[in-house]
């Protein structure tokens, strides 16, 4: 599919034939996953057990889908790379999960919840997968419930909900503020108890290092063993990636210190596509950095703007306390700015005007990275204890990590990277551009445009992995069983190889820096440049940067021990290898992309307002990028996304 | 800050570990007591020597993945806390800390402070879930959950599994862990069915694995970072008496 046909300028990468889904059928969107369901061939009860499926990750996505077709009576093996499935980081989503119930009676329907998807997502993603979220997300809500997730209930005893990030209607369901912890601890039972039934196999602590591809199909996986440093090769009639997000690229962002991008990356350069690398999401409420030292940054649910105010001082350099400062001399910002939404604008608007005014030297706190989120006037107005009891978890984990008391003092908040709309290209079926290559949740870039809405990671994670590719890959395994592999395939031996040779390097390069080094430098590199706001010239400087550290990596790292034993280091040296990799192609992602939709802001391409203002007549496709080889150029394909239902419009929140 | 700390060094699992001094210096008060070991590791691995193996992953209290026994005390000084989520503002300039992994036999060592929990998933698999195939589930809002059973649920659900309560008990029981489990899902109506299998099967296994009795000490509960009550270990009593007495249906 590598048909070269134009050079780009910047000789950055080559343009590609475009690309499509063939697997969506046509006709009236509220009929098409009915449609495929039913074309789609099916593989009868005896027969399953004679199929095998390896799924990479545990959160939400993987669990839910290993359980399932462990269900259903498939042989699954699943790997992660944590000590405990029950740990991916899917548990530590706080806010709630969307689903078109419209218990309310407040006008919500499948067909208001894609319209909202759509539209959130600016007009970046695809129709009929977003319709089929919609339609799913009810019977998640169900499945949960059985399971005995235990939801925020009404004294009635019916589920509660709450309304969430700019949508009009009341259809999150949540478990206070730990609705990921309740869903993935529901997802992990059911997966446990098909572990004790025999048709799941659990492989905790091991690692996915690459891809077995065998006459054009996904046959395999080469893992390491992270206690004894083995590497092993497992076999299977389909492979399925639900290995999470990319954000660690930045090296500060919530999520956990493991996740990597490493499965997902290393299916790309086997051939898979990887689409949108550039779409990354920056939450507006996270605890600021605090020093050198930081790890990692955590978030502060989103909710909690319904009642703060943010503001930061009018002049720059201003140090007085916050208290000190009299009204007169706040600029409350959003509540200036866009007076109709004040404080509850989408996050990419919040986080960027955040970002606005640390950069015009107005900031708080350590390095004037932050601005306060006040909850004065409202313990004015409902006292102290109903903001504590809406509030509290919240406010102690804050004074937990800053020692201060937020009840006294303004909270100090700055935005942080949250999540990857980006990821492997998938069709309807959620197949990659390699047959036997499924791709589910966050990994996969399919539902979620150019911006996600709150509350919806965990439910497009759990409609992958329960309902979308349990029936979706069986159309594939009715090909099946395939010919049947071991150890001494060339294709096998080759790949075990180059994970050996890869290893031997990073060993013996035994240079001056450490790995943690060099990951804190290419993310800084990344958030100044593609990050919240990009321009053609910063990412141009990006991309020599990148390229420049990159090569010092391979000169200059230092990775101690051997790779028999458990070795934290040469784990994180070989996911920063990778992101390095990924870290050029979001660049290049962003430089080519001359327009700015939702959380992808170019600088050049604004209304007066500073409102992102896309190019749809040239951008109104998926970019979806062809691996270019060792130092060569990415290949670029189009998929053009077509808007039969919904409007393409402006967003506005003025 | 500077403090002194003495860490448990293991090889692996069949080799002898010992306690191992280090001296770090320039620590900031914001510093977590991970970050802290971050900036330690980042010296040795410099100096050429190897890093300090410990388990991590969210450091947002929630995964459960983190867990050190500091200074004698499971998730150290803090109440409440995960050890991710402890500050070195909870030490003074010139503190010696002591750094141990969980000692249990059924959580063995398998690098310095790291240990296998596998045993934890074990009970999980011999009992504590709900059946509920995908797609046999009935609309969610058939069967009513009253207000106070959902929370008391979710109330013993935010055990995030880290195994503290193994680690503080003088019997190595992992009651509180269990206990939790079986009073999240028996205090549903989904969960009724199950309710007495649940208890017996769990309990077995967790014997199994080797955990000890439980003898109402509590030390569990008070290095539990999320709070989980005693009550929950009654709780699992409870219904080990009754499948005992009404058989396991």
């Amino acid at each position: 599919m590598s048909d070269t046909e134009t050079i780009s300028p910047a000789g950055y990468y080559t343009l590609g034939d475009p690309i499509r889904d063939e697997k969506a059928p046509s006709g009236p969107i509220n009929e098409r996953w009915d449609t495929r369901k039913f074309d789609a061939r099916l593989v009868s009860p005896a027969n399953r057990r004679k199929l095998s499926v390896i799924i990479i990750g545990t959160g939400l996505a993987g669990s839910s889908a290993a359980a399932t077709l462990g269900e259903a009576g498939y042989q699954v093996t699943n790997f992660c790379y944590q000590d405990s499935p029950r740990r991916a980081h899917s548990i530590a989503a706080q806010g709630g999960i969307n689903a078109a119930k419209n218990y309310r009676n407040d006008g919500d329907s499948v067909y208001r919840l894609f319209y909202d998807t759509v539209k959130g997502g600016d007009f970046r993603s695809r129709e009929s997968n977003v319709y089929r979220l919609a339609q799913v997300s009810g019977q998640i809500i169900d499945q949960c419930v059985a399971q005995g997730v235990p939801f925020a209930r009404e004294y009635g005893g019916l589920l509660d909900t709450r309304s969430f990030g700019g949508v009009q209607v009341s259809r999150t369901f949540y478990a206070r503020g730990q609705t990921g912890q309740q869903l993935l601890l529901g997802a992990y039972q059911a997966l446990e108890r098909q572990v004790a039934a025999g048709t799941v196999q659990v492989h905790s602590r091991h690692e996915m290092l690459d891809l077995i591809v065998v006459g054009g199909r996904a046959r395999g996986v080469v893992v390491r063993d992270m206690t004894t440093g083995e590497i092993e090769t497992h076999f299977a009639d389909a492979i399925v990636l639900a290995s999470g997000g990319y954000g660690n690229v930045y090296f500060l962002s919530t999520n956990a210190k493991g996740c990597n991008v490493t499965a997902t990356w290393r299916a790309h350069r086997r051939g898979a596509l990887f689409a949108n690398p550039c779409f990354t999401q920056i939450h507006p409420t996270c605890i600021p950095v605090s020093g050198e030292h930081q790890s990692k940054l955590t978030l502060m649910s989103e909710s909690l703007r319904n009642d703060g105010r943010i503001w930061v001082p009018k002049v720059a350099g201003d140090d007085r306390k916050p208290r000190d400062i009299p009204v007169s001399h706040r600029d409350y910002y959003l509540e200036r700015m866009y007076p109709a939404f004040g404080n509850l604008v989408p996050r990419d608007v919040a986080s960027r005007a955040a970002k606005n005014v640390c950069d015009q030297g107005r900031g708080v706190g350590p390095g004037r990275l932050g601005v306060y989120l006040d909850f004065a006037a409202a313990i004015a107005r409902m006292g102290r204890p109903e903001i504590a009891e809406k509030y509290g978890n919240l406010f102690d984990m804050y004074q937990q990590i800053t020692g201060e008391d937020p009840y006294g003092v303004p909270m100090r908040i700055y935005p942080a990277v949250h999540y990857t709309m980006g990821g492997l290209w998938v069709d309807y079926d959620l197949n990659s551009t390699i047959p036997g290559l499924f791709v589910i949740g966050e990994a996969n870039f399919s539902d979620h445009g150019a911006n996600r809405l709150g509350a919806s990671a965990l439910m497009q994670g759990l409609a992958d992995g329960y309902f979308v590719l349990p029936s979706t890959i069986s159309a594939y395994l009715a090909e099946g069983p395939f010919e049947k592999i071991d150890q001494s395939h060339p294709a096998v031996r080759k790949t075990a190889e180059a994970v050996h040779g890869r290893i031997d390097t990073l060993l013996s390069i035994g240079g001056e820096r450490t790995v943690g080094s060099f990951h804190k430098e290419l993310g800084a590199i990344l958030w100044d440049y593609c990050g919240m706001e990009r321009t053609k010239e910063g990412l141009t400087k990006a991309l020599q940067m990148v390229r420049e550290l990159k090569a010092e990596f391979w000169s200059d790292v230092k990775v101690t021990g051997e790779n028999e034993e458990l070795n934290q280091a040469l784990e994180q040296a070989g996911r920063v290898a990778d992101f390095f990799e990924l870290g050029e192609l979001m660049c290049i992602d962003a430089l080519h992309r001359d327009e700015s939709c939702g959380c992808h802001f170019r600088a050049e391409s604004q209304t007066t307002g500073g409102e992102a203002l896309r190019d749809d007549a040239r951008f109104a496709y998926v970019a979806a990028w062809e691996f270019g080889g060792e130092d060569g150029t990415p290949v670029l394909h189009k998929e053009h996304l077509e808007y039969d239902y919904v409007e393409l419009a402006q967003r506005n929140y003025t | 800050m500077n403090v002194t700390l003495r860490v448990w060094r293991q090889q692996d699992r069949h080799t002898p570990g010992r306690m191992v001094t280090y001296h770090v210096v320039d620590i900031s008060a914001d510093m977590s007591f991970l970050e802290m070991l971050d900036m330690l590791n980042e010296q040795l691995t410099l100096d050429g020597a190897d890093p300090i193996a410990f388990d991590s992953d969210c450091r947002e209290g929630i995964c459960g993945a983190c867990g050190l026994v500091i200074n004698g005390v499971a998730h150290g000084p803090q109440a409440l806390v995960a050890t991710c989520q402890l500050h070195m503002r909870s030490f003074t300039d010139g503190d010696v800390i002591d750094v141990e992994p969980w000692r249990a036999e059924p959580f063995p060592v398998i690098k310095d402070l790291v240990v296998d929990r596998a045993a934890f998933d074990r009970i999980i698999q011999a009992g504590g879930f709900i059946s509920a195939p995908t797609g046999a589930a009935p609309d969610a809002h058939a069967v009513l959950v009253p207000k106070t059973s959902a929370d008391d649920a979710f109330e013993a659900a935010t055990c995030i599994g880290c195994g503290a309560c193994v680690a503080a008990c003088p019997n190595g029981s992992a009651a509180l862990f269990l206990g939790a489990k079986v009073t999240h899902l028996g205090d549903l109506p989904q969960g009724q069915p199950e309710r007495n299998t649940r208890a017996l099967a769990m309990i077995d296994q967790h014997d199994a694995e080797g955990f000890g009795g439980c003898t109402q000490i509590g030390e569990c509960t008070a290095v539990c970072p999320k709070g989980i009550q005693l009550s929950v270990i009654s709780r699992y009593h409870k219904d080990v008496l009754s499948a005992l007495v009404h058989g396991q249906d």
